[in-house]
């Protein structure tokens, strides 16, 4: 029990990102729960999971670079980049071992001087926008831009229309 | 036997729902007025069945009756009693059976003392409240049977996930149910008003203390919510904008919103359609919550396909209710006026400013938490995170903040600009030097600069209501409001200090080793096993000593769960008044090094103690609200009686 295997430990970061889901929807039918996850990872997942599971964790993944500055621009951006096989957290913030290895992408990234937004974009190509925790300016996301606009100018209409009637009163 | 009990008693509370909708409905026309007499002692009645049935199914879990199938599914024989308990409500079925039940029980407690609203006002909610929990009864029964049984006893129960064996999640749900069910008490009282044609000061405070309540425990559910987070999942992150989380901050700002104005409506007698308007948005959002949580959409739009009744269920019942309300709010909202005016610089001038900048809030939270939802089913998958919500709910909180420093000060109705120039000044100034400070001393990123800035001068701003006041004699109300206030400075600070000062240390280490995180010094001792009573763990002990002091002694661990098998960090945290050492024990290398993770926090904790200003800020005002709601009522008892010796 001392040294865990690498399986279990694995399915420790597994079981951790499933049971925050389950947490999540304090769901009974964790059978549902369970299929699903296998389901998703055999799917989306399988191949290169699979093979992760397997080797020990890329360096980076959980050391941090020498450089202070270079560190703070990796966390920044690790802190936007979602991890795919949680529920709603970074890859900063996660036990996966896919979050270890793209945190290991980030910092030898950014330790070779790639900018960050580069490194967001290549990382956008390989997964797709969903990786992304800042939402990339697209006609499918015009809305998620235009609501903020649209509130305040309803915030603006809702008071100024309040205080002139006050006013004419 | 148990389970056959519980479940005929929850059939029998809902004919009475039934029946207390029926009667009430029908009291509102003359001709058949007679039946609201049966309306309060039914949903008393009603309020008690539940509450049978909810103890049955307490009784099952307890006993860990193996043949029940929910129980079997969600329990253990080996489990702590405390986590027996909790695992009742720990499921779907059972938590909205808990629902219901809390649900019921407030409203046969309105029937049994509510007094000052009109009878039919009063008649008309509790059918309203007869209504919404019909919905929930169908639901149950229909959809979701928590009593049903095995057709062959399990051998053993599958257990509880091991993250909801902990003792703060054990009573998180129910705080945010009292919540959400307070809100549906006050959604009720507006539909009560709207059907009466009776928006006023007495259905205000009627309403008051429910809104109040409710908002108490959701502010108290979300904070404890945030630090499960933070402590449980080992990574030192407070909020995730998580769906989840975004269910239960949606139906706060809406009824942080609703108490303000309810709060104007039962002083001045103003506000009154934006009042039940907020009544009506406050419950539909603790409905968006319950169906974004239990319809199983969050995970993905495929996953509500795949198992959709219940999904399609809620999704019909929040049509139902909201569509509903806001037909009702469309047909009889001409019928009721404005209320009484008031100049642009006024107190409730403040508290539309504020109403409606928490509304723009809630809208940014609401669209970024369905819109990924929307794409989804369009075939696209997009990601809404923090970069999103932050800055973008900021344009709204930042003025919003501004106008709630100034807003307890201003007079009702007019007030005159240069009576208030110091107490603006004053927490201007204070705010100003903070920037000044923060900006030549850490230079940090605009937010966290902005947060730290606001958060002096806003706690400057919210005790000067008290200045000048006889501090005796100030209601209790007052200082709940000044607490209230304080601790939404108190945790915008925990929360920018996080964001501006956090320090990180990943380190492989052996036993022996020492880093250095922030002001400490770690070091790493020894690694050893030990046992709980349905767990097993690997415990670190690490030795931290700040600046150079004395050492304290942590114990990170690493626990394996057996029934069901999972596992969790348990990360150790060491507490100081300005900030938190964060301890993880991670995985071991294939040096034979460990993995340690270590954060240097500064004031993180002020986030919690913030919250739980907030929520003794409301506490305080609750009290005050009732002893007041009381003094009146045995007044009132005092002159029935008298009157009727006067009559003999």
């Amino acid at each position: 029990m001392f040294s865990a295997s690498r399986h279990s430990r694995s399915c420790r970061a597994k079981s951790r990102h499933q049971a925050r889901r389950q947490v999540s929807r304090l769901r009974s039918t964790r059978t549902v729960g369970v299929l699903l996850l296998t389901f998703l990872a055999a799917f989306t997942l399988a191949p290169p999971a699979a093979a992760q599971d397997m080797l020990p964790p890329a360096p980076y993944a959980y050391k941090q670079l020498a450089d202070p500055a270079q560190e703070a621009k990796a966390q920044a951006l690790m802190e936007t980049l979602r991890c795919l096989k949680c529920q709603s957290q970074s890859i900063a913030d996660s036990d996966a071992p896919m979050a270890g290895d793209m945190r290991h992408q980030v910092r030898t990234r950014i330790a070779a001087g790639e900018d960050p937004e580069a490194i967001r974009q290549w990382l956008i190509e390989r997964y797709g926008d969903y990786v992304s925790y800042t939402p990339q300016v697209k006609p499918i996301t015009w809305p998620l831009f235009a609501a903020p606009l649209l509130f305040l100018a309803l915030a603006a209409f809702l008071l100024r229309g309040r205080f002139r009637r006050r006013k004419a009163a | 036997m148990i389970a056959e009990l519980g479940l005929a008693v929850l059939w029998m509370a809902a004919a009475l729902a039934v029946l207390q909708l029926v009667a009430g409905a029908l009291s509102l026309r003359p001709a058949t007025a007679h039946l609201a007499g049966v309306v309060r002692p039914v949903a008393i009645l009603q309020g008690v069945l539940v509450a049978c049935a909810f103890a049955a199914l307490i009784w099952l879990f307890l006993s860990t009756d193996l043949s029940v199938k929910l129980v079997a599914e969600n329990s253990h024989s080996a489990k702590p009693f405390i986590f027996k308990l909790a695992g009742t409500w720990g499921n779907h079925e059972g938590s909205m059976l808990m629902w219901v039940t809390i649900m019921s029980l407030a409203g046969g407690f309105v029937a049994l003392i509510e007094k000052r609203l009109p009878e039919n006002t009063l008649i008309a909610t509790l059918a309203g409240q007869a209504f919404v929990s019909l919905g929930f009864y169908a639901f149950l029964l229909l959809a979701s049977n928590p009593f049903e049984r095995l057709p062959e006893p399990a051998p053993e129960g599958a257990g509880l996930n091991p993250l909801l064996q902990d003792i703060g999640l054990a009573f998180h749900p129910p705080t945010l149910y009292v919540g959400y069910v307070g809100l549906s008490i006050a959604f009720s009282f507006a539909v009560g008003a709207l059907v009466t044609r009776d928006v006023g000061p007495a259905f205000a405070r009627a309403m008051r203390p429910w809104v109040l309540g409710a908002w108490i425990f959701l502010t108290l559910g979300i904070t404890a919510g945030s630090y499960w987070a933070y402590y449980t999942l080992g990574w030192g992150g407070w909020w995730f904008w998580d769906p989840v989380e975004n269910a239960s901050l949606m139906p706060w700002l809406a009824a942080t919103a609703l108490l303000h104005s309810c709060s104007v409506l039962a002083a001045r007698n103003a506000l009154r359609t934006w009042t039940v308007m907020l009544g009506v948005v406050a419950f539909s959002m603790s409905m968006v919550g319950t169906f974004l949580v239990r319809s199983g959409i969050l995970t993905s739009v495929h996953a509500f396909a795949v198992d959709p009744t219940r999904g399609s269920f809620i999704l019909a019942l929040l049509a139902i209710y909201i569509g509903g309300a806001l037909l009702l709010f469309g047909l009889r909202a001409s019928t009721v006026t404005e209320g009484a005016r008031f100049a642009v610089l006024s107190r409730e001038s403040s508290l539309v400013f504020n109403n409606v900048m928490l509304c723009g809030i809630l809208g940014i939270v609401l669209v970024g938490t369905l819109y990924p939802l929307l794409t989804e089913a369009m075939g696209v998958k997009v990601s809404v995170g923090p970069p999103y919500f932050n800055p973008v709910s900021a344009v709204f909180a930042i003025p919003m903040m501004m106008v709630m420093a100034v807003g307890p000060v201003l007079r009702w109705r007019e007030d005159k600009g240069g009576r208030i120039t110091w107490q603006v000044a004053v927490p201007a100034l204070v705010s100003a030097v903070a920037l000044l400070a923060v900006e030549l001393l850490f230079a940090p990123n605009l937010l966290p600069a902005l947060g730290l800035a606001l958060a002096p001068g806003l706690a400057v701003a919210s005790v000067q209501p008290l200045v000048g006041r006889n501090l005796r004699r100030t209601p209790l109300p007052i200082y709940g409001m000044v607490i209230g206030h304080l601790g939404i400075a108190v945790a915008l600070f925990g929360m920018a200090s996080e964001g501006a000062f956090s320090t990180e240390r990943l380190a492989a280490m052996n036993p022996g080793d020492s880093q250095q995180v922030g002001p400490f010094k770690v070091a790493l001792q020894d690694i050893g096993p030990v046992a709980g009573p349905n767990w097993t763990a690997l415990e670190a002990t690490v030795s931290a000593s700040y600046a150079g002091g004395e050492p304290t002694v942590l114990h990170p661990q690493a626990r394996t769960f057996a029934n069901p098998p999972g596992n969790r960090t348990e990360s150790a945290l060491l507490t100081r008044w300005n900030g938190q050492l964060y301890a993880v024990l991670g995985e071991e290398g294939d040096d034979g090094r460990w993995q340690m993770r270590f954060w240097w926090k500064p004031f993180v904790p002020m986030i919690w103690y913030g919250g739980a200003l907030v929520a003794l800020g409301g506490l305080l005002a609750l009290l005050g609200r009732v002893a007041r709601d009381v003094k009146r009522l045995v007044a009132i008892d005092k002159i029935a009686y008298r009157r009727e010796r006067q009559g003999r």
